[in-house]
């Protein structure tokens, strides 16, 4: 299993109702029914990995971030997961504000814009950055919404989220250990996971 | 095809509902029968019953040989030992729906009064059908049933299990359906239901008096349907504009291709489709159950709102839909995934890309298999069945 997801379970309250947006073939919600014994729904925008998933037994259905969250009725899940993916979609805020709505805490990865290789590389060559994490050429990234951590905090404190726990972590998903300052998590954390509230 | 016997009488394994049932309409059938099949055996718990929910068209002989046409069941390729719904795990439970004429109480029925039901048969609903069902599945002695699956107007059914019996439904798997009958599919079953009537032999719904049936109505309302099953792309990979026979070879023979025989290939096979339903359907069952779908309206028994029908429910939801089904489209169901989510109730939602259309469900679709299978192992996971 991909180490962010063994990360984020690692934050979830066992027993939890959790959807996880983006769920992919489902490796996280089924670690979270198998080890933690969470009530797991996974939405996912790929027909192909929704059909893997749901033929692998697991409760995922088509849908997208967008669109879909607004269906749900307010306070349906202890967790909203949302792993890289933010960059991606339409409207961002809107988004976050949907995840807080129909549930009680937010977890969401996204990846760091604002990394060393990210600034280093637009400082030097003027282009726009590749790096491992930020990996797609300008004309085909499906990351329409950049950020920074610095950016999401101040997101945060607009809408009157309540960080609860944010970490900087690498492109693998170890926790770096930027800890303590944000402005340097900012500069070297490849990715970056809140957990946050309504305050 | 002008004349073809009345249906012969088989005997069909049957339960008798002595106490009847009080219908939709208000109107009583003081007793009534339906006609059942059943593969693989209960579990000591009473906890793997699957009930099937045929089609408008289908019948209780899922998984064997269909004893009128001498045909394999409509789901063989799906109900058996190892198959996605395996009959080594699940005691799997299919009823000829009430009206059907396969065996179960219909317009062909013998009314108390000793006649045979014919016009006077009262109208059917959806909830009517499973209320009968539930009936069924309670004498055999199961109080939940593991998983209602069905497609087309048996997703209709299943979706009214779950919203009318819901404590009762572990696992519900609503297949190319709606919970909704659309204007066009009514004005549809409506050609289908002019055309029988426009048949001579129909007479005014009382054929069987006369020993006739209205073969040329049911065939041409059959032809129709079946179109609506398809898809341009299946009728095309299928027949393109093949022909039987060119314009010069018929006027050689002496015939006139505008007027007489057919032409096409798609032709003969929709002729050769609705002949061979006439001798196995009859028509009164196909006017009650066409308007019984056409009824079909699962929000306004909640004041419109859909979500309302599924409240606090727990069952667990696998919606399928085909990419090139037109009769029941994905946005269909697409509408109950989201009125579900709206219920916060567990659902899973995949559209399967096919060409085949509508009957994609009735056919060899691996990834429909592979959903469906999965999905009811999940399922059976968490119902802690074996």
């Amino acid at each position: 299993m991909r180490v962010d997801l063994r990360l984020i379970a690692s934050l979830i309250e066992p027993g939890s109702r959790v959807l996880d947006i983006g769920s992919g073939d489902g490796t996280l919600i089924e670690h979270l029914f198998r080890t933690r014994g969470c009530d797991a729904r996974g939405i996912e925008i790929d027909m192909a990995e929704v059909t893997r998933a749901v033929a692998h037994g697991l409760p995922v259905m088509h849908g997208d971030a967008d669109n879909d969250l607004a269906q749900y009725p307010d306070n349906a899940f202890d967790y909203v997961v949302l792993t890289r993916t933010l960059q991606a979609v339409e409207r961002p805020r809107e988004v976050l504000r949907q995840m807080l709505r129909i549930g009680t805490r937010a977890l969401v990865s996204f990846p760091n814009f604002g990394h060393w290789q990210v600034r280093l590389q637009l400082l030097r060559t003027g282009r726009m950055p590749v790096t491992p994490t930020w990996n797609r050429p300008w004309y085909e990234t499906p990351n329409i919404h950049p950020c920074t951590i610095l950016d999401f905090r101040e997101l945060c404190a607009q809408e009157g989220y309540a960080v609860e726990e944010w970490l900087a972590i690498d492109e693998a998903g170890r926790k770096s250990p930027w800890r303590r300052s944000l402005r340097l998590a900012n500069m070297f954390g490849e990715q970056a996971m809140f957990l946050m509230r309504n305050a | 095809m002008d004349t073809i016997a009345p249906l012969p009488d088989i005997e069909h394994t049957a339960s008798v509902f002595a106490e009847g049932i009080t219908l939709d309409c208000g109107q009583r059938l003081e007793s009534f029968t339906l006609a059942y099949r059943t593969y693989g055996a209960l579990n000591a718990a009473r906890s793997n019953a699957v009930l099937l929910c045929h089609a408008l068209t289908g019948d209780q002989y899922v998984a064997e040989r269909q004893p009128l046409t001498g045909k394999p069941g409509w789901w063989e390729n799906m109900v058996g030992p190892g198959l996605p719904i395996d009959t080594d795990r699940f005691f799997v439970i299919c009823s000829n729906v009430l009206g059907g004429c396969m065996g179960s109480t219909g317009p062909r029925s013998v009314n108390p009064n000793g006649q045979i039901w014919g016009t006077d048969f009262p109208p059917i609903t959806m909830r009517d059908m499973v209320r009968a069902q539930q009936m069924l599945v309670a004498r055999l002695g199961i109080s939940r049933l593991f998983a209602v699956i069905g497609g087309s107007m048996g997703g209709m059914q299943v979706l009214q299990w779950a919203a009318t019996f819901p404590d009762q439904v572990f696992a519900a798997i609503p297949i190319a359906t709606a919970a909704y009958h659309s204007a066009q599919n009514i004005a549809f079953n409506e050609v289908s239901r002019q055309a029988i009537a426009a048949d001579p032999d129909f007479a005014g719904g009382r054929y069987w008096a006369e020993g006739k049936i209205p073969a040329r109505g049911l065939a041409v309302a059959r032809m129709m349907a079946h179109i609506t099953y398809l898809s341009e792309d299946a009728l095309n990979r299928k027949f393109g504009r093949k022909t039987r026979r060119q314009i010069n070879d018929a006027a050689a023979a002496g015939e006139n291709a505008s007027f007489f025989g057919d032409v096409f290939e798609v032709e003969s096979y929709l002729r050769h489709q609705g002949s061979s339903f006439v001798r196995r359907f009859d028509a009164n069952s196909y006017l009650t159950v066409t308007r019984a779908m056409d009824w079909f309206d699962l929000a306004a028994e909640h004041d419109g709102d859909l979500s309302a029908a599924f409240a606090g429910t727990r069952t667990r939801f696998c919606l399928v839909s085909f990419t090139s089904d037109w009769l029941f489209p994905t946005p269909q169901s697409r509408a109950i995934a989201r009125a579900l989510n709206r219920a916060a109730a567990n659902v899973s939602f995949v559209e399967i890309e096919t060409d085949r259309g509508h009957d994609a469900f009735l056919l060899d679709e691996p990834d429909f298999a592979r959903t469906l299978g999965g999905f009811l192992s999940g399922c059976a996971e968490h119902a802690g069945i074996a």
